[in-house]
């Protein structure tokens, strides 16, 4: 499945590759621009046509984008259709006063769980992300104070992630962060994780 | 050197909006590096005072340095243009003074009272407890003076398009030139071949000027108009009576100060911005414009895209419609490629008529505004997809690849030409002492911006959230360093113009803009030896 560490490995790419288009294509402007023309500028149908194209390509571009993301990245679907998606596994999460509050320790999920994440905010629109151990962002959304915020994500690899508050909520907020809360795997790993959980919550 | 006793009212009076623009540039960059310093780990302050900079920043930045700098400029190219008297020269004087004052009370909101809401202040963090009714106020009356500063512009910009002192013109045409719509109906014309085009009566830069005039009213309203609501909540607080925030739906208020925010990012600064690089680009050429009928109806469908695609900025909220996500966020939003894109088209094919050109430094600004435009309004439709935006919305990418290539690389770039070409005709025909230093602030700015704006698209790739400090994390120095790195050099292509600037008009040339400085005392002659 597409995660977003290949989209983004791929927009690097794409992103290095337009701005050396664009730089060259400007500065190749910028020489011939000083250059005398061959002829007599003259103003014809091709320029017309040439402007025309021109719009038709950005257009293309700027719906085709949305058109390729939607057939392509799984997330939008999942979050167009997150009322109706059934989802294996619901936490339900508050942050106030600059501190999350989670259902459990450690969030334990299976290896290809559908999961739905339920944040409510007591008090400042603050955000929820998800990020892999080397900061990468796996996914965030605004969490905003008398809305419905909530995320429907689909897990297929193990693996252990940390929250972290993706919106400026003010000067402390920089403290809303848990490393290794969401912990994603199968087979014994789950069932040991499981227990843990279910260990901490009695002693609790 | 600059014979201030030589120059008109107009004159100075741009100068004066010039010389504050770049006086609150320095500040605004010199904060920016030392956030950018303090990002690679430094532990230069605590947090407290870094979210105070962050908010006072792009104030600084975008009020006191590039609207007073378009103010300017327009104030003393409207009167020119439009070959009109300017309609009040004392309410000019006004608005430098007001947005200047505006700018320095809310940079003080920052400074001695911490205030950090940053220049979204979403619901309910400015009417928190989080901030002191001190801070808060303070920084309500400076947004409050700010916005009447621009209030008096338009007002003041309006009048001296439509005031009839000099001409007997009936008001209806102008408007309706004003608004672009005599370019709808040659295009009409043109197509139907009914009726033969006709000359219209504005030119264009003043339709441009005129249009995004009208968001700058719009996006005025709505930040002065939140201001007042904090001004009555540090009011109330500071009486020992702090008012409940739960009356205004964080949702809702989130919408409509996007609304209003945007009316500058994608409104009033890529109207103002096309309406620049045409007159540049006919000054440039000595040509007309290339599609010009284009150009105009361009401009008015810009400013209808302008009203309608705030949701760009609300694609992670999920209390926020889909269909809203959809129709504003995605689809209007796309048609800012295209509208950019007509810009870019018309002004480079315009320049192409005048083959060969001299690369001023005016051409080469321009050059390379279009290029910084060319670069940040693909990477912001890019996070304005709901995909995308689920992995870029608040990282470094938004903030850097997109937010900062247009500011320093699109809308510096573009001032610095209009400033370069304004310059002798404010000035008298002083003459920059220097070419190499000009240069030098064109390629250090130019390898600075794109530089730092990239590293920034980086690291906002690599997971770095913007508005977000790594204590004693070391995950982003890298990208961090070379976006410090390419900031010097920014800081260093400013030195180099103010130097050049400066050295030029000289320094008592400076002063004179501002206050009347006695008499020089001419040197006593030598006695001469017999
Ligand atoms: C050398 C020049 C500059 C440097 C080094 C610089 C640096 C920075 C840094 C480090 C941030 C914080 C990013 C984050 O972590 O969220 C920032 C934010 C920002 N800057 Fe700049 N900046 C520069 C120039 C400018 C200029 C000229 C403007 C406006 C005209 C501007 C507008 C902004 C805005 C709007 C923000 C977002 C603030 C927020 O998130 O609340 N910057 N800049």
């Amino acid at each position: 499945m597409i995660e977003s560490s290949h989209v983004l490995g791929l927009l690097k790419v794409v992103f290095l590759v337009y701005i050396a288009i664009v730089v060259s294509l400007i500065a190749r402007y910028a020489i011939s621009i000083t250059k005398p023309a061959k002829k007599k500028f003259e103003l014809t149908a091709y320029h017309g046509k040439l402007f025309y194209g021109w719009m038709g390509l950005l257009i293309f571009v700027g719906v085709g984008i949305h058109i390729l993301t939607f057939n392509k990245i799984p997330w939008v679907k999942w979050d167009l259709n997150r009322d109706k998606i059934k989802a294996d596994k619901e936490f339900n999460i508050s942050i106030a006063d600059y501190k999350f509050t989670l259902p459990e320790k450690t969030l334990v999920i299976e290896d290809g769980q559908t999961v739905r994440f339920n944040l409510d905010s007591k008090d400042y629109t603050y955000g929820f992300g998800l990020f892999r151990d080397n900061g990468s962002l796996v996914f965030q959304m605004q969490v905003v104070p008398g809305s419905t915020n909530n995320l429907v994500w689909k897990f297929d690899k193990s693996g252990t992630y940390s929250i972290r508050s993706t919106e400026y909520s003010g000067p402390k907020g920089g403290n809303l962060l848990v490393k290794n809360a969401v912990v994603v795997a199968s087979g014994p790993a789950l069932a040991q994780l499981i227990l843990e959980n279910k260990t901490q919550s009695k002693t609790n | 050197m600059l014979q201030v006793s030589n120059l008109t009212p107009l004159q100075r009076v741009a100068l004066r909006f010039a010389v504050v623009s770049l006086l609150f540039y320095g500040v605004t960059i010199l904060e920016g590096m030392l956030m950018r310093v303090h990002q690679i780990n430094f532990d230069l302050m605590d947090p407290d005072h870094y979210f105070a900079i962050m908010g006072a920043h792009p104030m600084v930045g975008i009020f006191g340095s590039s609207f007073m700098l378009v103010f300017g400029a327009f104030y003393f190219l409207v009167p020119t243009l439009t070959k009109k008297t300017i309609y009040s020269q004392r309410l000019a004087e006004l608005t430098w003074i007001l947005m200047s004052v505006g700018v320095l009370i809310v940079w003080l909101s920052g400074f001695l009272f911490r205030y950090a809401a940053l220049y979204t202040n979403y619901w309910p963090l400015p009417v928190s407890k989080e901030f002191s009714p001190y801070a808060l106020g303070t920084f309500a009356i400076g947004n409050i003076t700010i916005m009447a500063g621009i209030f008096i512009f338009c007002y003041n910009l309006f009048a001296t398009i439509f005031h009839k002192r000099d001409e007997k013109e009936p008001m209806w045409p102008m408007l309706m030139s004003a608004l672009g719509i005599d370019g709808f109906i040659n295009l009409y014309r043109k197509i139907t071949r009914k009726g033969t085009e006709k000359e219209p009566i504005m030119p264009l830069p003043i339709v441009a000027i005129f249009r995004g005039s009208v968001d700058t009213i719009l996006d005025a309203l709505v930040l002065g108009g939140i201001s007042v609501i904090f001004l009555y909540h540090a009011a109330y607080s500071l009486m020992g009576t702090p008012q409940s925030a739960s009356w205004f739906d964080a949702l809702i208020y989130k919408n409509i100060y996007w609304w209003g925010l945007d009316l500058i990012a994608d409104g009033l600064v890529l109207i103002y911005v096309a309406g620049t690089w045409y007159l540049l680009a006919t000054l440039i050429s000595g040509k007309k414009l290339f599609m010009q009928n284009i150009a105009r109806a361009a401009l008015l469908v810009e400013l209808v895209v302008s009203w309608n695609v705030w949701g760009h900025h609300l694609l992670s909220d999920q209390g926020q419609p889909n269909l809203m996500k959809i129709v504003s966020g995605e689809m209007v939003t796309a048609f800012e490629l295209v509208t950019m894109g007509i810009a870019v088209f018309i002004t480079l094919t315009t320049l192409w008529q005048a083959r060969p050109l001299k690369m001023t430094p005016q051409l080469k600004f321009l050059l390379g505004g279009i290029l910084g435009f060319s670069l940040g309004v693909p990477a912001g439709i890019i996070q304005a997809d709901l995909g995308m935006n689920r992995i870029l919305h608040n990282t470094q990418w938004v903030i850097g690849a997109h937010a900062h290539m247009q500011l320093l690389v699109g809308l510096g770039m573009t001032l610095y030409a209009a400033l370069y070409t304004l310059f002798p005709m404010l000035t008298n025909d002083v003459k920059l002492k220097s070419n190499a230093l000009t240069n030098f602030h064109f390629w250090a700015h130019l390898i600075g911006g794109i530089g730092m704006a990239v590293a920034m698209g980086f690291a906002g790739m690599d997971g770095m959230l913007r508005r977000t400090i790594y204590p004693a994390d070391a995950t982003f120095k890298t990208e961090m360093i070379v976006a410090a790195f390419f900031g010097s050099l920014m800081i260093l292509a400013y030195l180099a113009m103010m130097y050049n600037i400066i050295n030029s008009i000289g320094i008592r040339g400076l002063i004179e803009i501002f206050i009347k400085l006695p008499a020089l005392k001419r040197k006593a002659e030598p006695a001469i030896q017999t």
